[in-house]
């Protein structure tokens, strides 16, 4: 089942400039991507779908409820993955890195303990516990920091451009795992390759959405319109 | 002269099933602030050597290893060394060795809760112990985050000074303290932004 994501008239400004220009659009697939030049305002897109943004005009409501007057119960069906999961990550070690999303649910040590066990095992780290967080690989530290997200069991995941700093073989293994998910998707990417599996793809271009449209169509789109 | 191999970082968890790492982080602490308070309160060599003691055997129960136990004390080695001649020269050798084996015992003693507890299980006794506070509208979740967020801080903080040494070194450049300084406060408010940003996108910040 996928969440409703409604965009309603958004503009927003980022230091005087206009990041976001009336932009319109409802989300209902499972699988959404979202490409761009840098700077097109994707970015700032994915912020508002979980609140870390708050629009300046216009509204963006998530299965119902709006990202300015409902935000932390925004955030707990919205989980949001980094392009650099050093920022993500808190606690030294892996463990307590998941274990720490789940401390304001106030679940007791082994209900904890079991949703930490099977999250790493999903994401395929398991045995990595009492890992330093921080010493891991990229494409681990990214994992971990998905991880840290899916243990909170949110309805909607997104990703802002998680594979950038991945190589090859570590972009397949997190896009692996993202595109196995139960969750709704959100992906904003640079990767043209991560998006074929995709149900549904925005191109942003100066602050709107200059394509929407299935993944090939909009890539054709980006690519004409890159030059 | 044969150089010492790298340490592992002070201060940092190192996993075990000791019976120390299976004691309750409450205890634990307790028991380092009477250690702590006995040390300062008997002033004395023999308490020091008996502190000291307590520590080897502590570390040898814990079975974390040489490398980790002298890490812990490690840092400390040319502050021990000015601290030593200056109370030497100001009060003599036995206020040196009681002033500094003190200081040194205090910290490998620190050193081992730190080593055998995991930083969720004394976020939790700080958060019990910080909870009555909560009448005064004092956020439990809050100060154990701040804490957490306080004990990252340390390896994050160093390792971005490391690669500003780094880009010194490859462009040539001496270190200068007002070449360092800037890059490193600009490196660290920018991190701080985006640790913020990231504790507000997993709800961990919602009240």
């Amino acid at each position: 089942m996928t969440s409703r994501i409604e965009v309603d008239g958004v503009s927003h400004r980022l230091g005087g400039r206009r990041v976001l220009d009336d932009v319109s659009v409802r989300l209902d697939e499972a699988r959404i991507g979202v490409i761009g030049a840098n700077g097109s305002g994707k970015s700032t897109f994915a912020r508002l779908l979980n609140g870390l943004v708050v629009p300046d005009q216009g509204e963006v409501r998530v299965d119902g409820r709006s990202t300015a007057s409902d935000g932390a119960a925004v955030r707990r069906a919205v989980g949001f993955v980094f392009t650099h999961p050093d920022a993500q990550i808190v606690m030294p070690t892996v463990a307590e890195d998941v274990a720490l999303s789940l401390r304001r649910h106030r679940l007791d040590p082994a209900e904890t303990s079991r949703r930490v066990q099977d999250v790493l095992a999903r994401v395929g780290l398991s045995g990595f516990d009492d890992r330093p967080s921080h010493l891991l690989s990229g494409g681990e530290k990214q994992l971990l920091a998905v991880a840290s997200v899916l243990v909170a069991e949110p309805a909607v995941l997104v990703c802002d451009e998680p594979t950038t700093l991945l190589d090859l073989a570590n972009t397949r293994r997190v896009m692996s795992l993202l595109l196995g998910l139960r969750q709704q998707l959100v992906l904003v990417t640079h990767d043209l390759d991560c998006l074929d599996e995709l149900d549904r793809v925005l191109v942003f271009d100066g602050g709107r959405i200059v394509v929407d449209a299935p993944p090939e169509q909009a890539v054709s789109a980006y690519r004409a319109r890159v030059g | 002269m044969r150089r010492l191999p790298a340490l592992p970082a002070a201060g940092t968890y190192s996993p075990g099933s000791s019976v120390l790492h299976r004691s309750r982080a409450g205890w634990k602490l307790a028991g380092l602030g009477v250690l702590l308070l006995a040390l300062v309160v008997a002033a004395s060599v023999p308490a020091v050597l008996v502190g000291a003691a307590v520590a080897a055997v502590g570390y040898a129960v814990a079975g974390v290893g040489w490398r980790v136990a002298l890490a812990q004390v490690w840092p400390l080695r040319w502050f021990a060394v000015v601290l030593v001649a200056v109370q030497w020269w100001l009060s003599g050798p036995q206020t040196a060795a009681v002033t500094v084996g003190s200081l040194v015992v205090a910290v490998a003693l620190a050193g081992l809760v730190t080593v055998t507890t995991r930083v969720s299980a004394m976020l939790d006794v700080f958060e019990r112990l910080v909870r009555p506070l909560g009448r005064l509208g004092v956020d439990p979740d809050r100060v154990a985050l701040v804490l957490a967020l306080a004990v990252r801080a340390v390896p994050v903080v160093a390792g971005l000074a490391g690669e500003v040494r780094e880009a010194h070194r490859a462009r040539g450049l001496p270190l200068h303290p007002r070449t360092v300084a800037v890059p490193l406060v600009v490196r660290t408010l920018r991190e701080a932004d985006a640790v913020g940003e990231a504790l507000a996108a997993r709800g961990l910040d919602d009240g």
